[in-house]
């Protein structure tokens, strides 16, 4: 078995140049002199000047982050609260119910979410006359709805995972259950509850399609704007956003990632210490 | 949403019950998801059997018509356009997901073999085009994909030094068709693929290969006998989290994919903003959800399995 495995390597190589190509490509091509935007004309730096002289675009990023902050910290209390309830309570009345819809809007295609959201906001407004207008509040519902049923899978799997013992030992103890809770409880969890928020305002911040149908008159978001751009074809200025947009994800994401494996680490390698010392 | 007795919960979920947290604790998300994701699901199918009216909401019930009106559904079945819609659909969605499974699984089980130090840097290359914009994953193939990029040109030169002088191209008909559409879904969806089937792949234990090994079976022998049959939740979670976003895709088929042949979700939103048509843009919408019900339940079964084996 200590072959190398030659032919996955190949595989490997290969995946990881399908992923990458498109992106450095893209990121190359951002710094085009020419206008047209796939035959290399120069280098230059014009079109990130432009990006941050357009006002459409500073405006549309500045609502997106509104509605992605917002909604990210509603969806993640919410998604906790489901979370810990079907870790820690094994059966109540309607259970399977609600597992169930914490699991279908993880999984329901984007036009179907997109499509009863605005049917309940249209017929909400021809009934109570609210809401009067479609845009942000309409847009921040939809996406608490949506993402806070992916910030419930993550908190679900690491109660799942947590030991109950420690929340038993501190109650045996005589702390107050409210103190477990917020002693205990979200501490262990809070790993969890911060990946949960980070991925609910990724995935507000990226969404187009249930965006597109829930927003209104005058509420553009950065991707919204991106797609009528991009819908008429490629251009350099887009290329350049793309390219920022990459940048400060990918370099987020790994730092992130980075920083938490070297907690998971260091915690290892204490926890072995600890057991040495035992001994 | 009363909390029944608590059977083996613990002394923390117990001082829930006794205190009635739990109702506020499950209260709160549930009506939340019941008013804004099952409320308006069952508009979409009160929708679906309304009649068109030319008024403003433009539906009705009754009329001239039946007070359900089923001729949205009846549409379906004989308007060329949805039974096109659903069969490019699922045929690109099956298309897009066996690619997926052809080259994830290979690149899972490589990861799975590679040194751990190398492991955790190439899963977080996996997991990060994740975390980057979706729109824009798309918008780079349309820079690739288009007829004077240096990518379809590239391929245009390999294509024309292949294929005999008077079938030479100027560039690869590459966008605007089914194959933009299946390629960008395969390079979209390619970590939903890898991520379940390593998880599944990392969980097995060596021993049984060597053991299998040892017994003489060739490593051909052992992955199909030891490692594949193993593998197959994986295989399941990863191809259904590839197939149902791919059959209801909007994106895709609105940027690269081919105006004349429309996928299912492109007519749904078609329907809806352009023709007004809001009983048969909600008899397409149903339609498409009673195809994935399948699917989706049998998702969330592999889901609530693997809870358990985590528990």
């Amino acid at each position: 078995m200590n072959r190398r495995p030659v032919f996955l390597i190949c595989v490997l190589g290969f995946g990881f140049a399908f992923f990458y190509i498109p992106i450095l490509s893209m990121m190359v091509y951002s710094f085009n002199a020419s206008r047209l935007a796939t035959v290399w004309g120069g280098f230059s730096t014009k079109w990130y000047a432009s990006l941050f002289a357009n006002r459409q675009i500073v405006a549309a990023l500045v609502l997106s982050l509104k509605i992605a902050l917002l909604s990210a910290t509603v969806a993640t209390i919410l998604g906790t609260m489901a979370g810990i309830a079907l870790a820690r309570f094994r059966r109540f009345r309607g259970r399977t119910l609600f597992a169930g819809l914490v699991t279908a809007p993880l999984v329901m295609p984007e036009v179907i979410t997109g499509i009863s959201s605005l049917l309940l906001f249209l017929l909400m407004a021809d009934w109570i006359g609210w809401p009067g207008q479609r845009g942000f509040t309409t847009i921040t519902l939809a996406h608490i709805t949506f993402s806070m049923v992916f910030v419930t899978t993550v908190v679900q799997a690491r109660m799942i995972q947590a030991d109950r013992a420690i929340e038993e030992a501190a109650m045996d103890l005589g702390s107050r259950p409210w103190q477990v809770m917020f002693d205990v409880t979200l501490p262990v969890i809070f790993p969890a509850i911060l990946s949960g928020w980070l991925l609910a305002f990724t995935i507000s911040l990226d969404d187009v399609v249930i965006t597109s149908f829930t927003t209104g008159p005058g509420s553009t978001t950065l991707p919204l704007l991106i797609w009528s751009k991009v819908k008429l074809g490629v251009t350099p200025d887009v290329n350049a956003l793309a390219t920022l947009t990459v940048l400060i994800v990918g370099v987020g994401v790994a730092l992130a990632g980075w920083l938490l494996n070297r907690a998971a680490r260091r915690r290892e390698r204490e926890m072995r210490l600890a057991y040495r010392a035992n001994e | 949403m009363k909390a029944r007795s608590p059977g083996t919960d613990g002394a923390f979920a117990r001082w829930f019950h006794r205190t009635g947290w739990v109702r506020l604790l499950i209260g709160v998300p549930y009506i939340w998801l019941l008013v804004l994701f099952v409320v308006p699901f069952l508009i979409v199918v009160a929708m679906s059997v309304a009649t068109r009216t030319p008024t403003a909401p433009p539906f009705g019930y009754g009329g001239d018509n039946p007070v359900l009106n089923f001729e949205g559904y009846a549409r379906l079945f004989t308007d060329d356009l949805y039974i096109r819609a659903f069969t490019i659909s699922l045929s690109n969605a099956g298309l897009a997901t066996g690619l997926c499974l052809a080259l994830g699984y290979p690149m899972a089980l490589g990861l799975t073999r590679v040194r751990p130090a190398w492991r955790q840097i190439l899963l977080m290359l996996v997991i990060l085009p994740f975390w980057t914009s979706f729109l824009l994953r798309v918008y780079a193939w349309m820079g690739l994909m288009g007829s004077s990029s240096w990518f379809n040109q590239m391929l245009t030169g390999w294509y024309n030094a292949a294929v005999p002088a008077d079938w030479a191209l100027r560039s690869l008909p590459m966008m605007h068709s089914n194959f933009a559409v299946v390629l960008v879904m395969v390079y979209t969806y390619l970590p939903f693929m890898i991520l379940p089937l390593y998880a599944s792949l990392e969980r097995l234990d060596p021993v049984l290969d060597e053991a299998a090994m040892d017994l003489g079976t060739r490593p051909f022998g052992v992955f199909l006998d030891v490692t594949l049959p193993q593998s197959i939740p994986g295989i399941i979670a990863g191809g259904l989290l590839v197939f149902i976003p791919a059959a209801g895709e909007l994106v895709i088929p609105t940027l690269v994919g081919d105006a004349g042949s429309p996928m299912i979700g492109r007519v749904i939103a078609d329907e809806f903003s352009q023709a007004r048509d809001w009983p048969m843009a909600a008899s397409v919408a149903v339609a498409l959800l009673v195809l994935m019900v399948g699917p989706m339940m049998l998702y969330a079964h592999y889901q609530s399995k693997s809870d358990e084996a985590a528990s």
